[in-house]
């Protein structure tokens, strides 16, 4: 006889702390949970008398959104604190803030900050359970779940597929939680973009490097171009957007030697004619919007679990 | 003041300077060392104590050539009083401190306090590190012969490490005519700005961003070149990777005038100690890997590395329970450098003597201050150590002001017990 399966996770802080056990079965409650947002009445009573803070330190509309809309279709209660109105300018500091939200008693925060490993901070100084909704430079796990649920989805499975993940890898926190997620599935990414942009080791958590695009896309069954973010002046990272997208942009030309049946994700907002042309992000391939629906149902599958998953 | 005779008695007299590793008495009488002698060949004047030490180490007071004191700027973190008490806990009677305190010391007024308070408040002697360039901010140089005058050993912008390679070329050249040493802090800032750990595999999985190793080594390089194109000696400050070691073997065995020092944490831990943003392992340089720390070992143990000091950097709660990139670097060393030391006596990477040589004798032949010796006649800093002792590290049982460090909770092996500076004992764990 097997032994019986249970979810244990009291926080979410990362894909890194996750089993496959767990990932199949949060994407399998995310499953029945993308039935409800299909009702007319989307809204269930499981996390009633429940509160859910949302402390976003970062700008964000479409992942706190998608929280908001989870924890509300859930019927928890939920409260906002975005950086412009929480005091962080006026120079409190994470741990102040925790205490401060205790006294609210919470019993989940989602959060967002800029500094990776603030989560682990806050789960540190608090009873609540956390989520993390994107730390700095490090993970994005519920992103990633619901990138594995879309893929599942069209792909009926995650093993033995191959998924090109383009462009920032270094930067960004949904490439490394997608490459600890997908290859923990058995899946094998390859991934490619400018040298500068690859983080030293990235090997070592199960990743191929590849030198160019070209590689990384041969044969993939998922194509995913990631977010140059504009702003990083300070370091040389590449000459300019137009060669970017000249050498490393996601386009009709590059998809072809991609399996014919290959899916494109991007986890947005896109910069349309640099990482990704509209021609692909539109096309009859993309799978950009599955990705956005998906993510309510992979929150609220994540709020339930955590509490509990107490009967609905 | 004159203070009791004091006669140690059966202690194993380690003591490299005059080539002694036995069992002895040293009789102090006012501020001197006023004989040495086998075992029991020594009494003690009618007035006098007499301290059996039994199993116990009798070495040259400890200096420690790379502190921060905080004091003037940031007492809430550190004082003169309570760092040089920290120091006297560890075994230290001496401690260089680094001038980045606030306002830098780039002149005879801060120069000035410092000692001051040192003679009135310190626990240990207090030796003045003075900026290389003015506010260290790394543009015109800083008044060396005021400076000198005032008190200052050597010149560093430790902390804010001198980017142009001109200036520092200059402070190098100009250093002789003051004789100051010149210490590099070794750090190419624009390869480590923002940095907040090692560069590699973990800083990716953490998603940090890395400090690479280059940063330092680039600068060790460069400090080296320049000091051996003008004809000055350099001293490297904290060494925290293997390319750095060798750079410096290499220089020294062209017969360049460099002197080198690490600290306990780069022989004792690697990046694995920052676990899970752990930001008590934060520091600057950062932790390395296991093959650096390996690096370092074997530079204490062949003799390219010349001193052990703690970089001791106290920071309070505030800077430290943030998010570990917001977090400051460095961590407080006087009180564990003694058991990490030993750590490596007893793993036979070192002998008692060369231990002796890293945390005394060689830095007061680099500093050129006393100290660093037994011999008759010379001011009596002794440092008495247990090599057996077992404590743990604790919170409450520190000492220094902040309790900044990754040692916390660790049981050390190794203490001091008695440390005696001009004749007076400063801290003591023994019956007397
Ligand atoms: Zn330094």
């Amino acid at each position: 006889m097997e032994t019986q399966y249970r979810f244990q996770k009291k926080h979410i802080l990362g894909i890194e702390d996750l089993s496959p056990e767990d990932i199949s079965f949060i994407l399998d409650a995310a499953d029945s949970f993308k039935e409800i947002s299909q009702r007319s009445i989307k809204k269930v009573p499981t996390l009633r008398g429940k509160t859910v803070i949302h402390l976003f330190f970062e700008p964000s509309t479409r992942t706190r959104l998608s929280f908001e809309i989870a924890a509300k279709r859930m019927s928890a209660d939920t409260f906002n604190i975005s950086a412009s109105t929480s005091s962080a300018q006026k120079g409190e500091t994470l741990v102040d803030t925790a205490r401060n939200l205790t006294s609210m008693n919470p019993d989940i925060i989602v959060i967002r900050h800029s500094s990776s490993g603030s989560p682990h901070l806050l789960a540190k100084h608090i009873g609540a359970s956390v989520i993390n909704a994107g730390d700095g430079t490090h993970e994005h796990p519920s992103q990633a779940l619901l990138d594995m649920l879309t893929v599942r989805e069209n792909k009926g499975q995650l093993k033995d597929l191959k998924i090109a993940i383009i462009g920032d890898i270094i930067h960004s926190r949904v490439a490394h939680s997608n490459i600890i997620g997908f290859t923990k599935m058995g899946a094998h990414v390859h991934v490619s973009g400018p040298a500068t942009l690859i983080p030293p080791g990235i090997e070592k958590m199960g990743a191929t490097v590849c030198h160019k695009v070209e590689e990384a896309i041969e044969d993939a069954d998922v194509v995913m171009a990631l977010r140059i973010q504009k702003e990083r002046q300070f370091d040389p990272l590449f000459p300019s957007l137009r060669e970017y997208a000249i050498c490393f942009g996601v386009n009709d030309t590059r998809i072809q030697s991609a399996k014919p049946d290959a899916i494109i994700m991007h986890p947005g907002p896109i910069n349309r004619g640099v990482e990704m042309t509209c021609e692909v992000a539109d096309g009859k391939r993309s799978v950009i919007m599955d990705q956005v629906t998906n993510g309510v149902a992979v929150r609220m599958a994540l709020l339930y679990l955590i509490m509990g998953g107490e009967d609905r | 003041m004159t203070t009791k005779p004091l006669l140690l008695k059966n202690g194993r007299i380690i003591d490299p300077a005059n080539n002694i590793d036995q069992q002895g008495d040293i009789l102090i009488i006012n501020n001197q060392i006023a004989r040495k002698g086998k075992s029991g060949t020594l009494s003690c004047p009618d007035n006098g104590r007499i301290v059996d030490l039994n199993g116990k180490w009798i070495v040259p007071g400890l200096i420690d050539m790379h502190v921060h004191l905080r004091e003037p700027g940031e007492e809430y973190k550190e004082t003169i009083a309570s760092g040089t008490q920290a120091a006297a806990a560890g075994g230290f009677t001496a401690v260089a401190c680094m001038p980045n305190t606030n306002p830098v010391n780039d002149c005879q007024t801060v120069t000035s306090f410092i000692l001051a308070k040192a003679e009135k408040e310190g626990s240990a002697r207090v030796y003045p590190v003075g900026a290389i360039s003015k506010s260290s901010s790394g543009t015109e140089l800083a008044e060396f012969g005021e400076m000198k005058e005032a008190g200052v050993v050597a010149v560093s912008d430790d902390g804010r490490p001198v980017a142009n390679s001109q200036l520092m070329r200059r402070a190098l050249e100009y250093s002789s005519n003051h004789n100051l040493l010149v210490i590099s802090h070794s750090e190419e800032m624009s390869l480590s700005q923002n940095g907040a750990m090692n560069d590699g595999i973990l800083s990716t999985r953490l998603g940090l961003r890395g400090i690479p190793r280059v940063a330092e080594e680039i600068m060790v390089y460069r400090d080296l070149a320049l000091a051996e194109y003008v004809g000055r000696p350099v001293h490297i400050a904290h060494m925290s990777t293997r390319e750095s070691v060798d750079l410096v073997r290499r220089a020294k065995a062209k017969g360049c005038k460099v002197s080198a020092e690490t600290a306990p944490h780069y022989f004792s831990l690697s990046e694995e100690a920052i676990g899970l943003y752990d930001t008590k392992a934060k520091m600057n340089p950062p932790l390395r890997t296991h093959d650096d720390m390996l690096a370092i070992r074997d530079g204490l143990r062949d003799g390219t590395i010349d001193a052990i000091a703690t970089d001791h950097a106290p920071h309070s709660v505030m800077e430290k329970d943030v998010e570990f990139d917001q977090a400051a670097n460095g961590i407080i060393g006087l009180e564990t450098a003694v058991p990490l030391t030993l750590a490596l006596v007893n793993k036979n990477i070192l002998t008692p003597s060369r231990m002796i040589e890293l945390l005394s004798v060689n830095p007061a032949r680099i500093l050129r201050v006393e100290g660093g010796t037994l011999s008759e006649g010379k001011i009596a800093d002794i440092t008495v150590i247990d090599p057996e002792k077992k404590f743990v590290y604790s919170k409450e049982g520190i000492v220094s002001k902040s309790k900044n460090s990754p040692f916390l909770n660790w049981e050390l092996t190794g203490k001091a017990v008695l440390t005696i500076l001009g004749g007076k004992i400063t801290f003591s764990d023994l019956e007397i």
